[in-house]
């Protein structure tokens, strides 16, 4: 038991944490300040726990519950990832009178969701944290309650997120009844065989897992709830849940999907094709940054399914170190939007960023490296991301898909094309004010230098996903 | 030799770059210009140390780095060999003559200029220097980065549409390019192309992987009917800009030709050679035409180009020794010819901004020293013998002739038309009646200009009377690559 607790110390550790500040947050008034910056204490702890934790594969509670190199990876890419979304956009919670005290309580209940989900071996576990993440995302969406936008962001994810996890539950007591047990190994066992019906359960399940990271056809609710949530909320809905959202696809394509692959197959393709064509397009027409990103999440997203789309492992650990390069990329982007305020008043149009080269290089050339890597150009990190999964993609000769996801690549570099050229060729309109957050600066900083030296010494993220597959 | 000169050569211009963003001079950009023309031209030494200190008696790739880089898969190897110093010392010949140009022509935002252009060359030299598909692939495409930049930054009106149109044809070319060297990393089990060259791609791939290749080097060289964005990108871009492109980045895909489709498939590159005759025939007749036409003086040289470039793939697929030296000959003169008219052009636009034929002529009478050397270029570019660009046309002709007559006989009439367009804008332009009055009040080209431009006519015509630096120094790689290839098509 106690082997089993040592386990399970960082979902452990969270939860007491979040009792903890809880408690906190209800006794002591103005507490806003004290909570986030524990809950940022509790994000560095719980990695360091993870860290410190050994990285070999067991499975606990009735093998439910797995801690391997893989859900290890996704943790601290979770942890990661969102400490740096929370702490700049600090500045903007404050300034826009968020600053209540549940707000990283909230996201730290929703990171624990993420962690059930990417360590469950076990039907149910992995329908209750995906839950636990929803609840929490939900309210995230409409935290601003008093913006109608915000609501209404907020209402919209909650009623087709609820309906995208009725389907899913339904996918999975199908997938129960036809295999006689809620466990991953064993379901892929049973599917050895043939078995019509647990396909029927796989095409509920790939639609509740399609939605939640937003891939097409099931993305409608994406730029919705990016424009009319706070940018804060926004960073964080493009960056967190996607990780967990594609780690558990990937899961289930991996365990007990894994003999039914020529029948998902299809599927991811249609999806992954739809996502990319989809995503580039619709952003060519955008007028606000936060849609646009939305919009190229989505393509990003159909990217990262070629990936998945594969059925190889080279093809699965592709698609992780897109969406990991992808967090780089999407937290370096939002946290620009954190520098353009005036007046006390963000902005958010692409209009708005016109002619900043000359008034705020520095920031010119940030978004610059960014969106060219976003468009995946060499030598940035970007390229690499799509790289390797092309390369995956084409070692399985799928080259249609390679071709036509290259060929969106083309597509969507316009659309970043058209944002550098509003910063770098247009005349100047507004000076804004950047000087004051200096954790978005050094998020921008990271992200940036990420992007630029990756090419240098491209195999450590390479070396770090080979070694989650060697089971 | 142990010290990795190449990877020296390729990031000094890099790190200097670095050095200018961070070098902080409000008033003037003095600090800046000294940098950029410093390392600019320690590059040019160096690469002149490299081209003197290579073996040219042998076809072996030299200098070469093998880096570990991404595990059990690509290596970061450089090397050159004849061919490709050539391009080298072209790139950073150019460059700084490029930055001695723009403190003439460039009035805002010169230290961002600078740093373009010094990432352009390190990208440049990176291309001719790598000896991986993946590698080269990767300095391919960067250099969109600061070229889209300079057009879009530092271009006229239309910039924002040309600088698109130049970074959107490219990409689309190349995003197949990418597919092809994927595949050929999952036929061959590598990318590094000497161990390409050894393990040999098999005959059934190597038409589509060669028009994979073709799709991305057509746009760049450019050939037609995808040359539409060079005249666009030309006219648009600055006169540093027009430079760069017209001298080296024109160069990349006939290097790619050279150093990747002919001996990495030579089994397609003899079963397209007709496709390629054809393009490059159209292109030579159709654009020269077109050049006829055209009343904006770069537009005109653009399409001039265009016809050049079109010698050079007609070379190249001659597949035989004249042809293809010719094809490298003709580049790099056209490396040096194109980019001092460019510069002559930037010299009257920066006077007078216009670059209609219309707004000048009678130049020669208040300009004697610029209308002297712009028809030195002039004449060069239609091939006079005594100029470097009459050998190479001359040599790829004489190529052409060995495979048929009928091909050479179309080539040679677009060396008239050649004749005919570039006499016509000298005579428009330098001679003739002064009928702008702005035309008085000129003064003749200065120092920085003189530098430039007479360094240029020098080479232009030393090399057209003694090419044997230039052709000794690849003459043995080209061998080597022509035996190759023979060997290949005989043992298919």
């Amino acid at each position: 038991m106690i082997d089993n607790l040592n386990i399970m110390l960082p979902e452990f550790f969270l939860s007491l944490s979040i009792f903890t500040i809880l408690m906190i947050g209800v006794f002591i008034k103005n507490s806003f300040n004290i909570v986030f910056n524990l809950s940022s204490l509790i994000i560095i702890f719980t990695v360091a726990i993870i860290l410190n934790n050994s990285n070999n594969e067991v499975k606990i509670f009735l093998d439910s519950f797995t801690r391997d190199p893989f859900s290890n990876y996704f943790k601290i890419l979770i942890l990661i990832s969102s400490l740096f979304v929370l702490n700049s956009s600090k500045n903007f919670i404050v300034e826009n009178k968020l600053d209540k005290f549940e707000y990283p309580i909230i996201i730290l209940l929703s990171i624990l969701g993420m962690f059930f989900m990417v360590s469950a071996n076990d039907l149910i576990l992995f329908y209750l944290g995906l839950e636990l993440q929803s609840l929490s995302l939900y309210i995230l969406a409409s935290i601003d309650r008093d913006n109608l936008r915000s609501t209404e962001s907020g209402i919209k994810y909650f009623v087709l997120s609820a309906l995208s996890s009725g389907l899913l539950l339904y996918g999975c007591s199908l997938l129960y009844g036809f295999t006689g047990s809620t466990n991953f190994d064993v379901i892929a066992n049973q599917l050895i065989k043939d078995n019509t019906g647990a396909v029927f359960a796989m095409v509920f399940i790939l639609v509740g897992l399609a939605f939640k990271v937003s891939a097409v056809p099931f993305h409608m609710w994406t730029p919705d709830v990016y424009e009319g949530a706070p940018t804060s909320i926004t960073s964080y809905f493009a960056v967190v849940p996607k990780v967990a959202g594609l780690a558990l696809l990937i899961k289930f394509m991996f365990i007990p999907f894994s003999n039914i692959l020529l029948e998902w197959q299809t599927i991811i393709i249609f999806i992954s094709i739809a996502s990319m064509i989809l995503g580039a397009v619709s952003a060519m027409v955008q007028k606000n940054f936060k849609r646009l990103l939305a919009y190229s999440s989505i393509g990003h997203i159909g990217y990262a399914l070629a990936g998945v789309a594969t059925g190889a492992t080279s093809g699965y650990q592709s698609s992780i170190i897109y969406i990991s390069i992808y967090v780089i990329m999407n937290i370096g982007a939002f946290s620009c939007l954190y520098l353009l305020k005036k007046d006390g008043e963000y902005k958010e149009n692409i209009s708005d960023l016109s002619g900043i080269s000359k008034k705020h290089p520095i920031l010119a050339i940030s978004l610059l490296i960014i969106l060219f890597s976003l468009a995946g150009v060499p030598p940035l990190g970007g390229f690499f991301a799509k790289f390797y999964v092309f390369l995956a993609v084409v070692e399985n000769e799928m080259y249609a898909l390679a071709i036509i996801g290259l060929l969106t690549t083309v597509m969507s570099a316009f659309y970043y094309l058209k944002i550098i050229k509003t910063i770098y060729f247009d005349d100047n309109v507004i000076t804004f004010e950047t000087r004051k957050n200096t954790i978005a600066q050094f998020s921008i900083f990271t992200s940036c230098t990420i992007l630029i030296t990756f090419f240098l010494y491209p195999s450590v993220l390479n070396n770090l996903v080979s070694s989650l597959f060697i089971n | 030799m142990n010290f990795p000169i190449l990877s020296t050569l390729i990031f000094l211009p890099l790190l200097s770059s670095l050095f200018i963003f961070l070098s902080k001079d409000k008033t003037s950009n003095n600090s800046s210009i000294y940098i950029s023309l410093f390392s600019s031209f320690a590059t040019f030494l160096l690469s002149l140390f490299l081209w003197y200190s290579l073996d040219i008696t042998t076809s072996e790739f030299q200098f070469v780095e093998e880096n570990y880089w991404i595990n059990n898969f690509i290596k970061f190897k450089l090397g050159i060999d004849g061919i490709s110093i050539l391009f080298i010392v072209l790139t950073t010949f150019i460059t700084p003559i490029c930055i001695i140009s723009c403190i003439n022509s460039v009035k805002v935002r010169v230290k961002e200029f600078l740093i373009a252009i010094l990432i352009l060359e390190t990208f440049m030299i990176g291309v001719f220097c790598s000896l991986d598909l993946v590698i080269f692939y990767l300095f391919f495409e960067a250099g969109l980065i600061p070229m889209f930049l300079i057009i879009g930054v530092w271009g006229g009106p239309k910039r924002v549409y040309s600088a698109f149109k130049f970074f959107l044809f490219t990409l689309l070319g190349s995003v197949l390019m990418l597919v092809a060297i994927i595949a050929i990393y999952w036929l061959t089990g590598t990318t590094d192309i000497t161990q390409i060259y050894e393990i040999k791609i098999p005959k059934e791939y190597q038409n589509i992987l060669w028009l994979a290749f073709l799709s991305s080097f057509a746009v760049k060289m450019p050939m037609w009917p995808v040359h539409t964005w060079l005249p666009d990108a030309h006219v648009e871009a600055p006169t540093a800009g027009s430079v760069i492109l017209a001298a080296i980045l024109l160069k990349m895909a006939g290097y790619g030709f050279l150093r990747f489709s002919i001996p990495m498939f030579p089994i397609a590159s003899e079963f397209f050679t007709p496709l390629i005759y054809t393009l490059s025939i159209i292109a030579i007749i159709y654009t020269s035409l077109v050049a006829l036409m055209q009343d904006d003086m770069k537009k005109l040289i653009a399409y001039s180009s265009v016809a050049h470039m079109g010698y050079v793939t007609l070379g190249i697929f001659t597949l035989t020794k004249q042809g293809i030296e010719g094809s490298i000959y003709q580049m790099i003169s056209h490396g040096l010819i194109s980019a001092a008219l460019f510069l002559c052009v930037g010299v009257v636009y920066d006077r007078l901004h216009s670059r209609m034929i219309s707004t000048y002529g009678g130049l020669v009478n208040y300009l004697p020293k610029y209308s002297f050397l712009f028809l030195v270029f002039a004449l060069a570019a239609l091939g006079l013998p005594g100029t470097s660009g009459f050998l190479g046309e001359f040599l790829v002709l004489a190529g052409t002739f060995q495979k048929s007559y009928f091909v050479a006989m179309l080539a040679t009439f677009g060396v008239v038309l050649g004749a005919a367009y570039m006499l016509w804008l000298t005579k428009r332009v330098i001679f003739g009646t002064v009928n702008n009055s702005e035309i008085k009040s000129l003064n003749d080209i200065n120092k920085s200009e003189i530098i430039m431009l007479v360094t240029l006519a020098f080479f232009v015509i030393f090399f057209g009377f003694y090419p044997a630096p230039l052709m000794d120094t690849f003459s043995v790689s080209v061998n080597s690559l022509i035996d190759d290839y023979q060997i290949a098509l005989n043992s298919q």
